[in-house]
């Protein structure tokens, strides 16, 4: 047992700092091309390296190497191990540089992460570093108010940048955590109820076929959006308004063409641009205003549904017509933009007292700017270091969850009691809980008060 | 009329947060008063006369780890005892007393009576003393001030109190007792918000009436179990019985509800949801066609039984007719009517960790007024009002457990933070860390910060040290010893029916195996069989759940991290840029003190999180450079 000097006690406890996880993340811009680096903090970070480049990582030394990991080649690059507290967040810190690109980058940091490190969370790299004692206020400030436009965008939901059908399973997921932890622990805090409780063989049905779904999930999820970490943005608005004028503006060369005939813009023209190292798809859709042709009328159904999908929507509007433009999609993931102001001599920028209404002029390119940074805050582009991958975070999320019914299922075999079990479950639903939103102890037991009747 | 004695502590209030705060101020060396409407009624039992059971039973211990009442006074007033999910592990096995009112009662009393420091005094409390915005004093109604460095108020359903049996309702502190309207009119001119709940009970029946030879019995366990770490003597031991409700009875009830005050619109608290009236659960789950009942003695001596289940507010006329259609009941006599009563309680969030008032120093809460409801929550409740209410008194600074130490821990954290919409009462699965807080440790976890604040006295203390030397020769014993395979302890072992040992073991791996019990370990003599039971018990469950444990370390040690940030009082979340409308006002409501705090807020995010983390930093650095 272990007692600090207040006297708090604990059995077998560890000492505060030691006990932290490893964090890790990719440290520059995704989507470019040069050296890209993979940043480590934590425990494992020097362990994890040598594993990697199988070579003593001395510390503050380039160690040049090729990573491999489970035998197969990844990259060439050099390892940098900085041990604590002289380092970037004051724990041990490994830096990997390899000269891949987006893609290579994503399988060093998987390989990082099987050695035993978690994805780092936004703003988790800094917090360490804070509370290291290792930030000055103006650096902390600075990062306070990059973060707080990320969040801004995070806090409407970490499942937005999701596709629909993604979103919809997970919630699925959590729906039938929740309800079978509801009969687990109904049975530990009720045994006196005559609650219908699940035997131990439906329970473990149960358990398998969550397995099953967060499997399916993960595979599905690893095949169609790994590789495309970018977000999807939707540029959107009636004809004329100059569109595809900002797409050019936006991806600096001609991939769309601009006429002066309303409605040229008949089919989706979809360009893949990097904005800073933001990796984005940007979506050039036809014109929305009602017209009779069918073709064109097929064309703004396609340019809908493609804007409900896209993480984020850019609604044009043109400053020198008169009427103003009624917002066309949910006002949260919607960036309005007043277009041509050169002819109204509006002054570039955020428009006084809104938060995401950006007035400019692609044709002198005044606004632009604003714009760009707008874009990046509302998808949650930290630009400290690691880009805000969502759908990393979630994928690695879905892994504990199986990895935690799996230990479920195990227990449930070797007839544990339930409390290991609920135990395990509880662990599931925190992980999945890390991409719906958390789950709190009070909203388990309304589920089980909705769902049987307790009390004496 | 100025009381010629200045107190450290008053406490006011008799019920079970009154006694456990009464006694650990006076434990911890205070100069102590409780003050009470009625000295007969100390340590009584409003409801159900039981002590423990799941969620509860572990706040018991804790109480009783920090050398509390609680335990020992229900080890000396239990008639039936049982563990509660036997079939299940350790973490969430649950001791459940059946008390005698009377001895319950009695041995309080004679507790409080024999309590250094401590003295009594009847009289109902009328007013408080403010000056400069703390307590002073109390004045009691006939005008008597007493004054005082800290006050603890513990007045139970008394504030307020209104009782309601069918449309009929008068005021009511308890059946019998007079509510405390007077005191309750001052409280509500202080700033603290005030909100209605409701709790009832059940009417009581004439023993000679009940046929219980209908009726299935239910004895105690065998050896009897204790609540306390040094158990008391228990007295004679009797069964309980088990009936059950039909859907004749359902019918009566249903027919019956345009007179239930419930559904009648004349009750606007917020009743529990897990203790629900009879009428409640025929509406909520019209489907069943039958509730049990349990049956429970009053007492030894008593001639009424307590039937637990079927708590009403229905007319009286009902709850006889509901109680007659019950098999076993058709004869029943009821000696007291059910009712349900509605009380003011203060919203717990504007509480302290500490159970002081924000609102006003030297001003401590505790019991069913912070919104919850139980003996068990509330005698834990006391004993940390008390305790605090002394440490103020003598300059000290308060304590409080945090989650991951005691369930009492769990709910101050759960009442300051979330307050409470409904009577809050303890369940196991409101532990996050419930593996760890289990009852076979509370004195591993309290006992000896309990001893360095005082509380804890020598007697105990001594038990408490020599069990946890013991405790290291058998972790000793476990980590290092071996057993050999083709050994005699092998052979022994496969005798018994075990998994055949392959290669040599420690003690430890070998009993991580699911099949394996530290007591077949004492059975072939690798451990002595002289070992004290409770500390076998301890020791395996911290083997079984060692994996869990270990990670629910680093969760720990994360939330300690935060918990080390403290968020300024002042900040201004509904102009901090980056959170959402949403979660804005959830903070401006529970205006969290750390960054832990704030990140059990339903719906905080990561990003959230780091945006308050960074903002603590800029304005504690502005603050500090200012
Ligand atoms: C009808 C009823 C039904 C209940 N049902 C349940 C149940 O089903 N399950 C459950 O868990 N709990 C139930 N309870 C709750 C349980 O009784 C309480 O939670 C527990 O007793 C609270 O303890 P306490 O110390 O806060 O208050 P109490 O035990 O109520 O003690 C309050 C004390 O304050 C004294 N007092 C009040 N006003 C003054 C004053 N102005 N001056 C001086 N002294 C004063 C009283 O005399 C009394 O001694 C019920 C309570 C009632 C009344
Ligand atoms: N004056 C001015 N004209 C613009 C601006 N942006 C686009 N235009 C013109 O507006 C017309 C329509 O532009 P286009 O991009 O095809 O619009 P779309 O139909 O919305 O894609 C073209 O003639 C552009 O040259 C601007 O900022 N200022």
């Amino acid at each position: 047992m272990v007692c600090d000097e207040e006297g708090r006690c604990r059995d077998g406890g560890s000492d505060l700092r030691a006990s932290t996880d490893t964090i890790a993340a990719v440290a520059t811009p995704p989507g470019q091309g040069g050296v890209g680096i993979v940043r480590v903090s934590g425990p494992l970070a020097r362990s994890i390296g040598e594993a990697l480049l199988n070579k003593p990582l001395p510390p503050r030394h380039a160690v040049h190497g090729r990573f491999r990991h489970d035998g197969e080649l990844l990259d060439e690059g050099l390892g940098l191990f900085f041990p604590a507290p002289r380092s970037f967040t004051g724990e041990d810190v490994l830096e990997l540089h390899g000269h891949g690109g987006p893609v290579v980058m994503q399988m060093l940091l998987d390989a990082v992460l099987t050695g035993g490190a978690r994805l780092a969370l936004p703003g988790e790299f800094t917090e360490r570093a804070f509370l290291n004692d290792k930030l000055d206020l103006a650096q902390a400030e600075a990062v306070a108010d990059l973060i707080a436009s990320a969040s801004v965008a995070a806090a409407r939901g970490a499942l937005r940048s999701l596709s629909g059908q993604f979103s919809q399973s997970v919630r699925q997921i959590d729906g039938d955590t929740l309800e079978l932890r509801t009969y687990v622990e109904a049975a530990i805090d009720f045994p006196d109820e005559e609650v219908e409780f699940l035997s131990q063989g439906r329970v473990g049905e149960r358990v398998d076929g969550l397995i099953d779904s967060v499997e399916r999930l993960r595979r599905s999820g690893r095949q169609g959006m790994l590789l495309n970490q970018g977000a999807s943005i939707a540029i959107v608005g009636p004809p004329n308004v100059g569109k595809s004028s900002l797409l050019n503006r936006l991806s600096g060369e001609s991939a769309a063409i601009v006429t002066d005939i309303p409605g040229t813009t008949r089919d989706l023209l979809k360009v893949d641009l990097v904005l800073d190292g933001l990796p984005l798809r940007l979506v050039d859709t036809a014109g929305l205003r009602d017209s009779g042709d069918p073709v064109e009328m097929e064309g703004m159904r396609r340019a809908r549904s493609e804007a409900e999908q896209a993480d984020l929507i850019i609604q044009v509007s043109d400053a020198a017509a008169h009427e103003a433009s009624a917002p066309l999609f949910a006002a949260d993931r919607t960036i309005q933009v007043e277009n041509k102001i050169d002819l109204t001599g509006a002054a570039p920028g955020l428009a006084p007292g809104q938060w995401t209404s950006i007035r400019l002029s692609c044709l002198t390119g005044a606004g632009l700017a604003d714009l760009v940074a707008l874009i990046k805050a509302q998808v949650g582009f930290t630009g400290e270091g690691a880009a805000f991958s969502a759908r990393h975070r979630h994928l690695q999320a879905l892994a504990e969850a199986s990895t935690a019914l799996q230990a479920a299922a195990q227990r449930l075999r070797e007839q544990a009691p339930g409390e290991v079990i609920a135990e395990d479950l509880r662990l599931a639903h925190q992980a999945l809980g890390g991409i719906t939103g958390e789950m709190t102890a009070e909203d388990l037991l309304g589920s089980i008060f909705r769902s049987f009747c307790i009390g004496k | 009329m100025d009381h010629p004695h200045t107190f450290d502590v008053i406490v006011i209030g008799g019920g079970h947060a009154g006694c456990e705060a009464a006694l650990a101020a006076a434990r911890t060396g205070a100069d102590t008063l409780l003050l009470t409407q009625s000295l007969e009624t100390i340590g009584q039992m409003s409801c159900n006369p039981a002590i423990g059971g799941i969620g509860k039973s572990h706040l018991v211990r804790e109480v009783d780890a920090l050398d509390g009442a609680m335990a020992r006074v229900a080890d000396q007033a239990g008639i039936q005892f049982r563990v509660l999910n036997a079939s299940k592990g350790p973490a969430v096995r649950a001791t459940r007393a059946q008390a005698d009112r009377d001895l319950y009662r009695s041995a309080m009393r004679a507790l409080i009576d024999d309590q250094e420091n401590l003295r009594v005094f009847q009289q109902p409390v009328v007013d408080l003393l403010l000056e400069h915005g703390s307590v002073a004093g109390v004045v009691t109604n006939m005008g008597l001030r007493l004054r005082t460095a800290c006050v603890v108020l513990t007045t139970g359903t008394f504030l307020g109190g209104r009782i309601h049996v069918g449309l009929q309702n008068q005021p009511g502190g308890r059946a019998g007792e007079a509510p405390a309207n007077a005191l309750a009119r001052r409280l509500r001119a202080l700033p603290l918000r005030v909100g209605r709940l409701k709790t009832g009970t059940p009417p009581r029946l004439d023993k000679r009436s009940v046929d219980l030879s209908k009726l299935a019995e239910q004895p105690g366990d065998e050896p009897t179990p204790s609540l306390s770490f040094m158990p008391e003597p228990h007295p004679r031991q009797v069964s309980c019985h088990m009936a059950e409700t039909n859907p004749r009875t359902h019918d009566i009830i249903r027919r019956a509800l345009d007179r239930s005050p419930l559904y009648a619109g004349l009750i606007e608290g917020a009743g529990p949801r897990y203790c629900p009236s009879i009428e409640d659960k025929v509406v909520r789950f019209a489907d069943r066609t039958r509730h049990q009942i349990f049956v429970e003695p009053e007492g030894l001596r008593s001639g009424e039984l307590y039937p637990n289940g079927i708590s009403t507010s229905l007319p009286f006329d009902v709850q006889l007719a509901l109680v007659r259609s019950v098999r076993g009941f058709e004869n029943a006599h009821v000696t007291r009517p059910g009712y349900a009563i509605e009380y003011d309680y203060f919203d717990p969030r504007d509480l302290q960790d500490s159970l002081e008032t924000k609102a006003l120093a030297g001003l401590f809460f505790a019991g069913q007024i912070n919104g919850t409801t139980g003996y068990e929550e509330a005698a834990a409740q006391g004993l940390l009002a008390g305790l605090n209410a002394a440490r103020k008194a003598g300059g000290l600074a308060p304590w409080h457990p945090r989650r991951d130490e005691a369930y009492l821990g769990v709910m101050i954290d759960d009442l300051v933070n979330q307050g409470a919409s409904e009577p809050y009462r303890m369940f196991t699965s409101r532990a996050e860390f419930r593996l760890r807080l289990r009852e076979d440790n509370a004195d591993l976890r309290l006992t000896e910060i309990g001893r360095r604040m005082g509380l804890v006295g020598a007697a105990r203390w001594r038990a408490f040290t020599a069990k946890r030397s013991e405790r290291q020769r058998l972790w000793a014993a476990l980590d290092t010893a071996k057993i050999k395979v083709g050994g005699e302890a092998a052979r022994r072992l496969a005798a018994q029916g075990g998994k055949p040992v392959t290669e040599d073991i420690r003690l430890v791996e070998y009993l991580k195996r699911p099949e394996v019990g530290i007591g077949q370990l004492v059975d072939v003599g690798l451990l002595p069989a002289a070992i004290d039971p409770e500390l076998l018990r301890q020791v395996e469950a911290e083997v079984k759940y060692a994996g869990y444990i270990k990670r629910q370390d680093t969760e720990i040690a994360k939330i300690r991290r935060h918990e080390a940030i403290a968020l300024p009082a002042g900040l201004s979340y509904a102009t901090l840029p980056g959170l959402s409308r949403e979660l804005q006002q959830k903070l401006e409501a529970a205006r969290p003190a750390t960054l832990a705090r704030a990140a059990r807020i339903p719906g905080m995010t990561p990003a959230a999180l780091s945006v308050l983390l960074l903002q603590a930093k800029k304005q504690g650095a502005l603050a500090g450079a200012a």
